[in-house]
């Protein structure tokens, strides 16, 4: 029996009722912090980019706030018994903004050839994948290696973006004019940008959904001081503030403004999840008491609550609840100073110093980075903060030169696809700042996380990764601090402003003005 | 006069040669890259994804051929591709050049109109109420961080008053045209151009002040006065021309700053200009575009170094130029 995943008829029945009140005109204006260097999200993936690009590509799926994926350019889907081939069924009436038919030779285009060469995300997806072939013009069959399920996960349009065969085919791709006025099949069309001022998209009239998008225009609109993006919302002359654009202590003052609106929804997809990285290579590090008593030093409920203003949630291991396969599984390590003493104190540490590389994304960080140092040195641990930018930060943790550093992670969807890269031993490697960068080593824990990633149907999976989460949890590889939060700030008149998993990038096609 | 300009543009080729092979050496010995940058950003990254990067950008190679292909295409006036924007650095530079001319041509016309004007005034009324309130003011907006005074502005008269947009270039969205467009920018002017002018302005009324009254003092001026010329044209004709002369130096310095000096006030206002866009190229090592501002940059403080050594002249002709 082939099992049907299909969520067209939910899909109809919220757009129908969403329809029923939603009004179509007028503009928006958001914020786009910093500026991006280009939004084609085929080559260009930072935050920035996806906020804007993701209203101009899309990809086969998109996924709602529990991560069940929804229908976006693939109308249809199938998985076979074996889980071993997923069958898409195109929608019908796409068109490129150029006019062109979209076609399955496009998804094969992409899949194949564009992505494998400009997206590592991409290809580690494809390292799974046999082949993709398309029967006809509405149809692509991905063949899997192996039952690989975390797949149907994989497919969001920041992974693999369904691009146009007929401008990029043939062309050198890093330096293909369309980079410049993308071409997609999104809701809306690139208009244009005037750099350092704003980036301008316009509806697509020719939309497959009948009646949307229902915004005429989005403004992104560049304001590089975070006090200036602070005051050009109070004035009005912005309506949304995407999550991570303002510093957090303006929060409180801007959410409690007259018809201001709040929502951390939309960050389902990405999952972030913040730790230390400690340096498993170096002494006291290489001791797993030594990083429990890390654990047990760090305040992290106070983190959440004054740092972040309550927004996200202690970490309770390395997969964010929000993840398939998540467990809240023993030890927990709360904060408490006495046991953190008394584990440094069992394995005689020397109090030697330490340094602690902070992310250099602004004030937040730089505060939490000298509260951590508060903590760890109330339990003995003396610390050193470290200064570098992006650029240094990036060198120093893919090469290694640090004893402890921060850092936070899109999870993606599903631990195979998100998180084992961060423990197994196979991930570490120089030169990229999102593996194993830690440097720890289990056999154990790498048998699990290879089976679990294959492992089929789910409940299989899912007793494979309580498992490696226990493991995990004992030895401490890394700190693991909060999920994230970051609330989109907007006036209330915006409904529906975050409608899948991945957030804004996705849910301008379903947002509207209330008159 | 010709031989020696022609002379000073053979020289600042050189110097302007010079800056660039320094400028790049001190670029790349920063830690980190403009691949390594992209692929943090990415939020994934694996071996081959850098070395890809590294290529397209030609970062594979050794850096003595690096800089080779750099300065050649420099002296051809290309100033090569940005490799983050995936634009050519000219094309970048050339469309936030306007936006930064108008900034800092108004800054400096406000700062140096007004700064002379506050000078010349203060110094006819030494150790007057006049000269007392103008020496106090000029030091506030001479000592001020410019930054906290932007800010201070935006809250006043954009936050509280409503009088002036707080930020950015023109009305995004408003699709004004014409005289409207005009009067738009010009009202998006108003803030960032008074803020930065203002430093300059106290400078330039402190100094006009100091050069006015030790002219005064000079022997030509008691001359004058005993030929029982007008106070008011002894100040004008007599001293405040002979006062200019540091005042020129001082406006060669500042115009040279013109395209580079203003970061901090593009940053605030979300100016595009193209100080933010050295500012980011630096953070995200985006070496070409960074070396096209300064080279473009450099090249403008030599010319106004030129121009100010031509108005010497022109404001006194006792120095020769020649010489």
């Amino acid at each position: 029996m082939r099992r049907l995943i299909s969520a067209s008829l939910a899909l109809f029945m919220t757009t129908t009722a969403a329809f029923a009140q939603a009004v179509p005109g007028g503009k928006l204006n958001l914020i786009v912090q910093p500026e991006p260097p280009s939004i084609m999200i085929g080559t260009t993936t930072n935050g920035p980019a996806l906020l804007v690009g993701g209203n101009i590509y899309e990809s086969l799926l998109r996924y709602d706030e529990n991560l069940k994926p929804e229908p976006s350019l693939a109308k249809s889907w199938t998985v076979s018994d074996d889980g071993l081939t997923y069958t898409f069924a195109l929608q019908d009436g796409v068109k490129w903004h150029d006019g062109k038919p979209m076609t399955s030779a496009d998804v094969l285009f992409s899949a194949n050839d564009y992505l494998m060469k400009m997206q590592p995300r991409h290809r580690n997806l494809m390292t799974h994948v046999e082949s993709v072939t398309a029967p006809d013009d509405k149809t692509v069959v991905f063949k899997l290696k192996e039952p690989f399920e975390a797949f149907i996960r994989g497919l969001a349009f920041y992974t693999m973006p369904v691009l146009p065969k007929h401008i990029y085919e043939g062309t050198d791709y890093a330096t293909n004019p369309a980079n410049d006025k993308p071409i997609g099949t999104g809701p809306f069309k690139f208009d244009e940008w005037k750099r350092g001022s704003y980036i301008h998209l316009v509806k697509n009239p020719d939309y497959y959904v009948k009646g949307k998008p229902y915004l005429d225009e989005l403004y992104y609109q560049v304001i590089p001081d975070g006090a200036s993006r602070s005051v050009a919302f109070e004035t009005g002359n912005i309506d949304v503030v995407p999550g991570g654009s303002v510093e957090n202590f303006d929060i409180p003052r801007l959410k409690d403004l007259p018809n201001t609106c709040t929502t951390e929804k939309g960050w389902e997809y990405f999952a972030p999840l913040s730790w230390l990285w400690l340096n498993n290579r170096k002494p006291p590090m290489d001791n797993v008491k030594f990083r429990q008593a890390v654990m047990y030093a760090l305040d992290r409920e106070f983190a959440k609550d004054v740092l972040w203003n309550g927004y996200g949630k202690v970490a309770t291991g390395p997969l964010s609840s929000k993840l398939p396969f998540y467990k809240d599984v023993e030890p927990q390590y709360p904060h408490d100073v006495d046991k953190a003493k008394g584990l440094l104190k069992e394995i005689g540490y020397d109090g030697k110093p330490l340094k602690l590389l902070p992310l250099p994304y602004g004030e937040t960080w730089q505060r939490w980075a000298e509260a951590v140092k508060q903590n760890l040195e109330e339990v003995g641990i003396p610390i050193e903060i470290e200064a570098a930018d992006v650029a240094g930060w990036n060198q120093r943790t893919s090469n290694w030169e640090y004893d402890i550093a921060f850092t936070y992670l899109y999870q993606n969807g599903d631990p195979a696809i998100g998180v084992d890269r961060n423990y197994k031993t196979s991930q570490i490697a120089k030169g990229n700042p999102f593996n194993n960068v830690e440097g720890y080593s289990n056999p154990e824990l790498d048998k699990l996380f290879d089976e679990a990633a294959v492992a089929y149907p789910a409940s299989k999976r899912q007793e494979l990764y309580d498992q490696a989460q226990k493991k995990l949890q004992e030895d401490v590889p890394v700190a693991w601090l909060l999920e994230l939060g970051f609330p989109t700030i907007y006036n209330c008149k915006v409904q529906d402003i975050v409608t899948t998993a991945s957030g804004l990038p996705e849910s301008m096609r379903d947002a509207w003005i209330k008159k | 006069m010709l031989r020696f300009i022609s002379g000073r543009l053979l020289k600042a080729v050189v110097i302007l040669i010079c800056i660039t092979v320094l400028n790049f050496f001190l670029i790349h010995a920063a830690p980190g890259d403009p691949a390594a940058v992209m692929a943090g950003e990415a939020g994934d990254a694996d071996p081959a994804f850098l070395q890809q990067l590294r290529e397209r950008f030609g970062l594979d190679k050794p850096l003595y051929v690096q800089l080779w292909i750099y300065v050649s295409s420099v002296v051809q006036l290309d100033l090569g591709y940005s490799y983050r924007q995936q634009l050519p650095v000219l094309q970048l530079i050339g469309e936030r050049l306007p936006a930064t001319l108008l900034l800092s041509l108004s800054a400096f016309v406000i700062s140096l109109g007004l700064g002379v004007a506050a000078g010349a005034f203060a110094s006819a009324r030494q150790g007057k109420w006049a000269d007392t309130i103008i020496s106090l003011v000029a030091l506030i907006f001479y000592a001020t961080p410019l930054f906290w005074l932007a800010l201070m502005g935006v809250l006043l008269f954009s936050v509280q008053l409503g009088w002036l947009p707080g930020f950015g270039y023109e009305t995004v969205g408003a699709n004004y045209t014409g005289l409207a467009r005009a009067l738009d920018i010009f009202l998006h002017l108003i803030l960032p151009a008074m803020t930065l002018g203002l430093f300059f302005m106290a400078v330039y009324a402190r100094m006009t002040r100091a050069s006015m009254l030790e002219v005064g003092r000079l022997d030509f001026v008691k001359t004058a006065k005993a030929k029982g010329l007008r106070p008011g044209v002894i100040q004008h004709r007599h001293v405040l021309r002979n006062a200019l002369l540091p005042v020129v130096t001082l406006a060669g310095l500042q115009a040279g700053q013109l395209v580079g000096g203003a970061v901090l006030i593009e940053t605030v206002f979300a100016w595009p200009g193209i100080g933010r866009l050295m500012f980011d190229a630096l953070s995200q090592r985006d070496y070409n575009l960074l070396l096209g501002v300064f080279v473009v940059s450099a090249a403008m403080v030599l010319l106004f170094n030129l121009i100010t050594d031509v108005l010497y002249r022109l404001v006194d002709p006792r120095i020769k130029v020649a010489s």
